[in-house]
């Protein structure tokens, strides 16, 4: 508890850079992911294809992403944005299948409802599959967001600082609380993110709160 | 005035759902095509505003042959009420009923102002106005999904069975709303029922469908229950043996009329008791 009290300013730091990390490859990853998700969603062809890639990238080792892609990138190993890379190839990983089985969860009925009464197909695509699909869609991106936070801390690794510094610092040394005291942030922030991105899902789909199913 | 010429529906799994089948349907009268689950009612309507194209014939609106309009423009001239209304859940009621004025680009303002006197004509409170779909009743459902099809001002409203998910009483209150709102607004309306009481009471030309969509009968309820131009027609109506099919009997009080089953169906009006 000493530790954690001498070295607030250092863990306020570190918070801020592990949230200022986390967040591109989010938002990155969910424009990535929509397309994605709907050419998943969409054409048999490519479901597959998308899923199965997907699926893949999500199973390769978080280190080896992070030595292999610089190979590819022809950026610096030990560049942030390698690790933002590798970060948003996580997310879009988890958000494509999710946005795919949110698309294909929305009630046909009201597809063709709306279909029948007059919605282009990319007007309908907009204002009533995607909303109507948002529920699954925001589900999946809380996954995607709570596992890029933790995922953050991997960056360590390659030199970019965030609170995986109190894990390896905290390793080397033996400081016990310094490394819970990673622990129990990188859980804060996920859960105040996760937070904050039902709150949006409650402002964005009030309707969504009314018991109705998609 | 919509016109069917030897229209035939093959789906690709091989079903006929309508084999060559020519009707006219008049303006500004309602037409109901009645028949059982496979008589490929709703693919006929569905045809009328492009959801189902014809593998073959042709669908004529005042002479125009539907084919040569954009099924998207067709689909916003044409109302368009379904069971379980069809309501989008996401918007709220005044956004679902201005949704047609709206996507042909009527400003939303305007749209929405109209929306509520919508409400009206329906018969719906207006502070209803901002809830959503899923807040209210069965009834309100279906109300707000009249009012949505009645929005952009349609010459065609077509109904696919349009009551059907609603209790009998609230059924009964909606089939009179529709008969009153027919009177007020002299809209061509094409009905798709399997319940020939229904088809009975809303329709002035009713078309009875065996399966593949096969005419059985067209005429108007009077005509049809006079002159049933088959045993299955009298079957489907009632008639043969059914709460149609009436007899006299002679009681201590009076002669009253009794079904098949021989429940009472009524008195002999006129005669004393």
């Amino acid at each position: 508890m000493t530790w954690v009290l001498n070295n607030l300013g250092l863990l306020w730091e570190l918070s801020v850079q592990h949230v200022v990390l986390a967040i591109p490859p989010i938002l990155v990853g969910f424009v990535i992911a929509v397309p994605l998700g709907y050419l998943a969603y969409r054409f048999r062809l490519t479901r597959g294809l998308i899923l199965t890639i997907t699926g893949l990238l999500y199973t390769i080792p978080s280190l080896a992403l992070l030595v292999v892609l610089p190979v590819f990138l022809g950026i610096s190993l030990l560049s942030p944005l390698n690790l933002s890379v590798a970060l948003t190839i996580y997310a879009v990983a988890i958000m494509a299948r999710s946005v795919s089985d949110a698309l294909g969860s929305v009630d046909p009925a009201i597809r063709q409802s709306a279909t029948a009464v007059g919605f282009g197909s990319a007007r309908r695509f907009w204002t009533v599959d995607f909303p109507l699909a948002g529920p699954v869609i925001l589900a999946g991106v809380r996954v995607a967001a709570v596992s890029t936070i933790s995922l953050v801390t991997v960056g360590i690794l390659i030199g970019v600082q965030s609170l995986g510094y109190l894990f390896t610092n905290g390793f080397e040394r033996r400081i016990i609380p310094e490394i819970l005291a990673g622990v129990v942030l990188v859980v804060v922030i996920a859960l105040v993110i996760d937070y904050l991105l039902a709150l949006l899902g409650r402002v964005l789909m009030p309707w969504s709160r009314m018991g109705v199913s998609a | 005035m919509i016109e069917f010429r030897s229209v035939s529906k093959v789906f690709p799994d091989g079903t006929h759902a309508v084999d060559d089948f020519s009707l006219v349907i008049p303006a500004r009268k309602t037409t109901v095509l009645v028949g059982s689950s496979g008589s490929g009612k709703t693919t006929l309507l569905r045809m009328i505003n492009r959801m189902v194209e014809p593998s073959s014939g042709e669908i004529e609106i005042d002479g125009e042959s539907i084919l040569s309009r954009d099924p998207v423009q067709l689909r916003r001239s044409i109302g368009y009420v379904m069971q379980n209304s069809g309501l989008l859940p996401h918007f709220k009621v005044i956004d679902n009923v201005a949704t047609v004025p709206i996507l042909t680009g009527v400003p939303r303002k305007t749209a929405r102002a109209q929306a509520l006197e919508l409400l009206d004509t329906v018969g719906l409170n207006r502070d209803l106005a901002n809830r959503y779909p899923s807040q209210l009743s069965g009834g309100q459902q279906q109300r707000v999904g009249v009012a949505r099809g009645l929005a952009a001002n349609p010459n065609i409203l077509l109904m696919d069975e349009p009551f059907g998910a609603v209790d009998p009483i609230v059924r009964a209150d909606l089939q009179q709303e529709t008969i009153r709102l027919q009177r007020d607004l002299d809209k061509t309306v094409v009905f798709v029922t399997h319940d020939i009481d229904e088809a009975f009471l809303l329709g002035d030309q009713v078309v009875i469908l065996e399966k593949g969509a096969k005419i059985a009968q067209v005429g108007s309820p009077t005509e049809i229950v006079e002159n049933p131009a088959s045993d299955f027609v009298a079957d489907f109506i009632g008639i043969k043996h059914g709460k149609r099919a009436l007899t006299i009997k002679k009681t201590a009080h009076g002669s009253i009329l009794v079904d098949s089953e021989g429940r009472a169906a009524g008195v002999l009006a006129g005669e004393a008791p």
